[in-house]
């Protein structure tokens, strides 16, 4: 079977709302939403790829460059501010981050 | 030289982003003072005033790096409103972080950061450099939520904001790679030719592109349903960095978003007006409603500045250049006022403690009369009571609406703001008609500057001396984008 387009823009749809519904879904831990974070990102850049190597045209792969570095960058924030939260309350289970309801 | 002086208008940003990093090194290399700290604020503030002089350096339409970054009078009146909104966020949080002991100098670093990625999104012209203005925002502003390390509630906000600007940024994100798929390329001239093709209305790339990357900023200009981070993230952050959220980012959205629905996607209109009617209904309600049963200040800011997008977005829902017109003179009076509330809320404090209750404004004529009437009039502007600016601000976006024949649109703002002035009105009835409470610290002389500046502003719009040089501004810089 050919492998087309199409395959790979399914499979990175998947992920992406395995990585949205990871972030909606879960109730246990703020580490699983900072993964799903990842996966949200990684998505994108299977499909930035996938249209890059299916038109012909760079551009995506530098843009996937970019978000790869963007990625890491927001990841090492998440982890600071969740250092700090726990430090404060010491847990950081999703259920215990309700000081403010809105 | 003459290679440097292509990037020109670059400037502003340069300025901003070398600034940003000699104060740090400024400040990791400095004492450790609270003096040290101030110095660096006002440093920063004069960093940002030099920006501003080179944004108005420039003129005409200028493009760089290959067409992804324009500047243009759009992008320069909404710099400028941009760089003010930060600057007076900084003078606000001056006096609030001295008097707690807790100036840092990383405070004024991080702000200089963050305007530096919203002049870049304002700028953006290409959706990688749309991206990385915006990231470079979000960061920036992430970390300023958590500021105050030792608090609960600061770093709660700071987590929400970050999980929340997370998953936007990755929405939006996934729409820019449909987009890029759509058109092949990823500049906005590109993808504005590739939509104005007969059949893009009906082309999936394009529509699903559409709706994550309007998801993603409305997500920033927190227009309903895409608010929920708002009201928590303004009232766990310390107040100074709430007035900043209400102020500066929202600008920077809102150009962002008024450039990519007006160039980018010109060729699709209907497609792009339904998500924009929609948005600014949901908002103007919601912002209207959900207001009236808040205790906390702070959190009524947060529904009023959803309530204002809402507001705004009338205004660009008409996709015509009186629209655009509309929200930029909007979003030029909206931090004025909002900038101006602030004030008098970090006026707000007894014995060296914040006060967020709305019922503590109480008989504030009978205990300090200047700061009420001040008060008095941002709520009655934010209610639109003529003749104060908050009435030509909604005057232009509903005429805007109904010259573009959105009636249904024009009759719900207008309902409500009806709905939104009882919580405007409910608090200057409590400052001049109910018993006074123990009265507040004295106002310190930044923000009571603050207050008579935004009040003076608000009250003089009405002569054609103050407006006249906006309005036609707001006008030029539409046009622009036509």
């Amino acid at each position: 079977m050919d492998i087309g387009l199409g395959h790979y823009l399914a499979v990175a749809a998947c992920l992406f709302t395995l990585g949205i519904f990871g972030i909606f879904l879960n109730r246990k831990n703020v580490i699983v939403i900072l993964m799903s974070v990842e996966l949200m990102l990684l998505a994108v850049n299977i499909n930035l790829v996938a249209f890059s190597s299916f038109l012909g045209n760079l551009t995506g792969q530098i843009f996937a460059l970019f978000v790869l570095t963007v990625a890491a960058a927001e990841a090492a924030i998440g982890l600071a501010i969740v250092v700090v939260y726990f430090r404060n309350r010491g847990t950081i289970a999703v259920e215990d981050i309700n000081l403010m309801k809105g | 030289m003459s290679a440097l002086a292509v990037y020109a208008p670059l400037l502003p940003e340069a300025i901003l982003a070398i600034g940003a990093m000699v104060l740090l090194m400024l400040g990791v290399f400095r004492p450790d003072t609270q003096e040290e700290a101030g110095r660096i604020m006002w440093l920063a503030i004069a960093v940002l005033l030099a920006a501003g002089f080179a944004v108005l350096q420039g003129a005409g339409t200028e493009l760089l790096f290959a067409g992804a970054f324009i500047v243009d009078s759009f992008a320069r009146f909404m710099k400028i409103v941009v760089l003010a909104g930060a600057g007076v966020a900084l003078i606000l949080s001056f006096d609030e972080m001295a008097d707690r002991k807790s100036l840092k100098f990383e405070f004024p670093v991080l702000v200089l950061l963050s305007t530096t990625g919203m002049m870049m999104m304002v700028s953006a012209n290409d959706l990688i450099s749309l991206y990385l203005g915006l990231e470079l925002q979000s960061l920036a502003l992430y970390v300023v939520a958590a500021f105050r390390r030792d608090s609960t509630r600061s770093s709660e906000a700071g987590l929400k904001y970050f999980v929340l600007g997370a998953l936007s940024s990755g929405m939006l994100l996934y729409g820019a790679s449909l987009l890029y798929g759509f058109a092949g390329a990823t500049s906005f001239e590109a993808i504005a030719a590739a939509a104005r093709a007969p059949d893009a209305g009906r082309d999936m790339l394009l529509i699903f592109g559409l709706v994550f990357l309007l998801v993603g900023i409305a997500f920033k200009i927190s227009a309903v349903p895409f608010h929920m981070w708002t009201p928590d993230v303004y009232e766990g952050a310390p107040t100074p960095v709430t007035a900043f959220f209400a102020s500066a980012p929202k600008v920077a959205a809102m150009a962002l978003f008024i450039r990519v629905v007006i160039s980018v996607f010109a060729g699709i209109q209907p497609q792009w007006q339904q998500i924009v009617v929609f948005l600014a209904i949901a908002s103007m309600l919601l912002g209207a409603f959900a207001a009236i049963r808040q205790t906390s200040i702070k959190r009524l800011m947060a529904y009023s500045s959803i309530a204002n997008m809402g507001y705004a977005l009338v205004g660009l829902a008409a996709g015509t250049v009186e629209g655009v017109q509309g929200v930029l003179v909007y979003m030029a009076i909206y931090i004025v006022m909002t900038l101006g509330t602030f004030a008098v809320i970090l006026a707000m404090r007894r014995d060296g403690a914040p006060i967020e209750e709305i019922n503590e404004l109480a008989g504030l004529s009978k205990t300090n009369l200047p700061m009420a009437f001040a008060m008095a009039m941002f709520m009655f502007s934010m209610a639109g009571i003529p003749p104060l600016a908050g009435f030509f601000a909604k005057f232009y976006v509903f005429m805007a609406a109904i010259k573009a024949e959105l009636y249904s649109l024009a009759v719900i703002g207008v309902l409500a703001s009806v709905v939104g002035a009882y919580y405007y009105l409910r608090i200057v009835k409590l400052m001049f008609f109910d018993d006074a409470r123990a009265p507040f610290e004295a106002t310190l002389p930044k923000e009571r500057a603050v207050q008579w500046v935004a009040m003076v502003l608000i009250i003089a719009f009405v002569l054609p001396v103050i407006s006249a040089p906006l309005v036609d501004a707001a006008a030029a810089a539409a046009r622009t984008l036509f």
